[in-house]
């Protein structure tokens, strides 16, 4: 059958779906779903990491064995610098960009390094938002408590708490560059509600939240005159005698030689791993999501947090085959887009927490409730047309111009049609713990934006990671820019090196595997 | 898997991928129909580094130009957004020399007429419409420069919110106009100095310095877990 005739349950099935009320589930119903399907929970795909800062822990079995991964970088390499800087970011999305803008603010030497372009990241991708309490029946608190119950309590408290409070302060900033966040009549921010919150608080900038900030803060660090170094990958740290960060050693992806970089201070904003396709799961990732940074940390000594949990958004594309795993933005959902299964049935409520949707989904699919597609994978439809019914003609084109764009390029008029969605891996929830500062346990190491870990909990809400990566990046620029004056650089050494890979060996580790992995190995080997 | 069978999506070129003669950068190579741009590379054993971003059609990375069996035009496309079909010519664009102009954003006094001297060369623009025929995203780039010429600041950035800065808007040009960098830089302007400010953020910043919600984080932090947890589950 195609695709038209297995849409019609869809169309046939929305006026009485229209009139139906799903409640969500109660606690302890989502506990024994998320318990059942998610698959943070499929016991198979972990193991223990063998040795290092989180020895005995937990983690999938792609991420520990790269953090048990050896370093490219011989001990007798040659650490010559060929740059200094008082902070070197590394990494050019959203949390590089502000880590770098702001640290340069506060008067620092700063270099920016990153694996592709500048801009190259999962920030620019965002499309439901970024959310700050800005409306007056909202507050910082409510932001808070809402953010604690999704994450299931883990979230660190004062993490949390630094977040909400400058986040009005964040969109302030953004708008005096020029940000162009979407208003009410009265000039105030418009503000959408989002999956697991308890009041409307997303900023959005139509469905180009991430696309819009990310323009904008590239042309500010141009703008700003600050140093790059493009296509430039980090494959190892430098540390001093007393274990503290003092510099990094990247690989030229033009010309495949190191280039080291001398800095009083490190901001790694590496971003998260989707590229690693845990659990085989396709991703809504950009092309260098591979995790390098959680490695880096590593092997120098900072300690990971929450890094057995990973957010499936629910709805990735699963048709047409060139989309796979390409968002569906949670905006459809948000306005009222329904889920439906194979027999035309709603099964849960939209906007319940991402997991606890995407478990539901999983569990359709399991259950024999899914739509298969004639190259084996299995989703249910997303009723977009049902927001034109809804809300009138057009709003599908004018609310998700990026996703309607995406789709007609392949003949899919989603104002029309429903589509074929099944959950995608899209965040790290956990990475490497960091204080209200973003530094992590290693001196003069920070991290910022989705390679840090510990204020997100167990499951991220939409749209807390464009605040995130916003608010920590500009804490860890300032604070490694405060600290300039007071620091001289540190010697450039390998020997956190030696000292994982004498803990390495004594827990005989010969894996072989070279890490951070860098780029994923897409490329088909032809013989 | 218990499944109806027949809840099954026509896909053949999945199961069986037909195979089709495309040409990357001068070279023939057999790939499957109907896999994007970027898979066809990969899929030809070329690695690209340049030329790849977020696969996803919102960075710009990956501009490409593509001409089809028969058709004479030279086409644009972004490469992780478009399928490949037999005959496909294609090529991705290097990163374009276009100059961008730099300057403080906050700090401009009049935005409107700074156009004219950051970009000179926006009021050359011959009308011809290459930049629009250039846009993947179907921005109507053309009436996008006349507008910034002329003042409209507001619709240029309402037209542009679509822009990915693939800059293939930008070669085509007989003006030398980089349309895309005149448009960035109209819509921080229209941010930054001509949309009105949002009374209720300032309000809630100055309630936060205020420490109007202190009573509310004290109450909050002391609280066991148990009684955080039950907190959170009256929030509605």
């Amino acid at each position: 059958m195609d695709i038209h005739a297995l849409q019609q349950i869809v169309h046939k099935t929305r006026d009485d779906r229209r009139k139906q009320t799903i409640p969500k589930f109660s606690p302890a119903d989502c506990d024994q779903l998320i318990h059942r399907y998610h698959p943070d929970f499929r016991a198979s795909a972990y193991r223990s990491i063998r040795f290092g800062p989180n020895e005995g822990g937990k983690t999938v079995v792609e991420l520990a064995t790269l953090l048990e991964g050896d370093s490219s970088i011989q001990g007798n390499a040659d650490l010559t610098p060929q740059y200094s800087c008082d902070v070197l970011v590394i990494g050019g999305g959203g949390a590089g960009c502000a880590a770098a803008l702001h640290a340069h603010g506060a008067g620092a030497n700063v270099l920016l390094a990153t694996k592709l372009r500048l801009g190259d990241s999962n920030s620019v991708m965002a499309q439901g938002g970024m959310q700050i309490s800005v409306a007056p029946e909202d507050s910082p608190v409510t932001h808070f408590l809402d953010t604690l119950k999704g994450g299931h309590m883990e979230n660190d408290h004062a993490l949390l708490k630094t977040m909400v409070e400058e986040g009005p302060s964040i969109a302030k900033w953004l708008l005096e560059l020029g940000v162009l966040f979407d208003r009410q009549a009265d000039g105030n921010l418009h503000v959408k509600k989002g999956g697991g919150s308890s009041k409307p608080r997303l900023l959005t900038c139509s469905d180009y939240t991430g696309l819009e900030i990310m323009r904008v803060l590239k042309d500010e660090v141009i703008n700003q005159k600050i140093p790059l170094l493009e296509f430039a990958a980090a494959i190892e740290l430098l540390s001093d005698d007393e274990g503290n960060c003092t510099g990094a050693i990247f690989k030229d992806l033009d010309n495949q030689r190191h280039v080291v970089v001398a800095a009083k201070s490190v901001i790694l904003a590496t971003g998260g791993i989707g590229r690693l396709h845990i659990q085989g799961f396709p991703t809504s990732n950009h092309y260098g999501a591979t995790g390098d940074g959680l490695c880096l940390a590593y092997r120098m000594g900072a300690k990971l947090d929450h890094i057995d949990t990973f957010q499936y958004h629910p709805s990735g594309a699963v048709y047409p085959e060139q989309l796979i795993g390409q968002l569906v933005t949670e905006g459809i959902r948000s306005e009222g887009g329904q889920l439906v299964n194979a027999k035309g049935e709603r099964f849960v409520n939209e906007l319940d927490t991402r997991d606890v949707v995407s478990s539901s989904i999983i569990r359709e699919c399991e259950e024999g409730r899914g739509i298969r597609t004639m190259s084996g994978r299995v989703g249910v439809w997303l009723d977009t047309p049902l927001l034109d019914a809804e809300h009138g003609p057009g709003t599908v084109e004018k609310h998700f111009p990026a996703m309607m764009l995406q789709f007609e390029r392949f003949g899919i008029d989603i104002s029309k049609d429903p589509v074929l969605i099944y959950p995608t891996l899209h965040y790290q929830n956990g990475g490497v713990k960091i204080d209200t500062n973003s530094e992590t346990n290693v001196k003069n190491l920070f991290v910022a934006g989705e390679a840090s870990g510990g204020l997100h909990g167990r499951n991220r809400l939409m749209g807390n990671s464009l605040l995130d990566l916003m608010v920590y990046g500009k804490r860890s620029g300032l604070t490694a820019a405060g600290r300039v004056g007071s620091m001289k650089q540190g010697q450039l050494t390998l020997k956190h090196l030696q000292r994982f890979r004498a803990d390495a060996k004594k827990h005989g580790n010969v894996s072989g595997v070279i890490s951070p992995m860098i780029l994923p190995a897409y490329t088909r080997k032809v013989s | 898997m218990a499944q109806d069978d027949t809840n099954l999506i026509d896909q053949p070129e999945v199961m069986k991928p037909r195979m089709v003669t495309i040409e990357i950068a001068g070279k023939k190579v057999d790939v499957p129909e109907g896999i994007t741009v970027v898979k066809a590379m990969w899929y030809a054993g070329i690695d690209v580094v340049r030329g790849v971003g977020c696969l996803g059609g919102f960075c710009g990375a990956c501009a490409t130009y593509y001409r089809t069996k028969d058709d004479p035009k030279v086409r644009t496309c972004l490469a992780c957004q478009m399928a490949v079909q037999d005959g496909m010519s294609f090529t991705m664009m290097p990163s374009f020399p276009a100059r961008k102009a730099t300057y403080d954003i906050q700090a401009l006094k009049d935005p409107k007429q700074d156009l004219f001297n950051l970009y000179p060369e926006t009021p050359l623009c011959r009308n011809c419409n290459a930049c629009t025929e250039a846009c993947p995203q179907k921005i109507d780039v053309r009436e996008g420069v006349w507008k910034a010429v002329f003042g409209d600041f507001k619709s240029v950035s309402e037209m542009f919110m679509d822009c990915v800065m693939c800059g293939m808007c930008t070669p085509v040009c007989i003006a030398d106009i980089a349309p895309n960098l005149v448009a960035l830089y109209v819509s921080r302007a229209q941010g930054a100095h001509f949309t009105k400010k949002p009374i209720g953020l300032d309000t809630r910043i100055k309630e936060i310095q205020d420490g109007q919600y202190q009573d509310a984080w004290n109450t909050i932090l002391k609280m066991s877990e148990k009684e955080l947890a039950d907190h959170c589950a009256t929030v509605k």
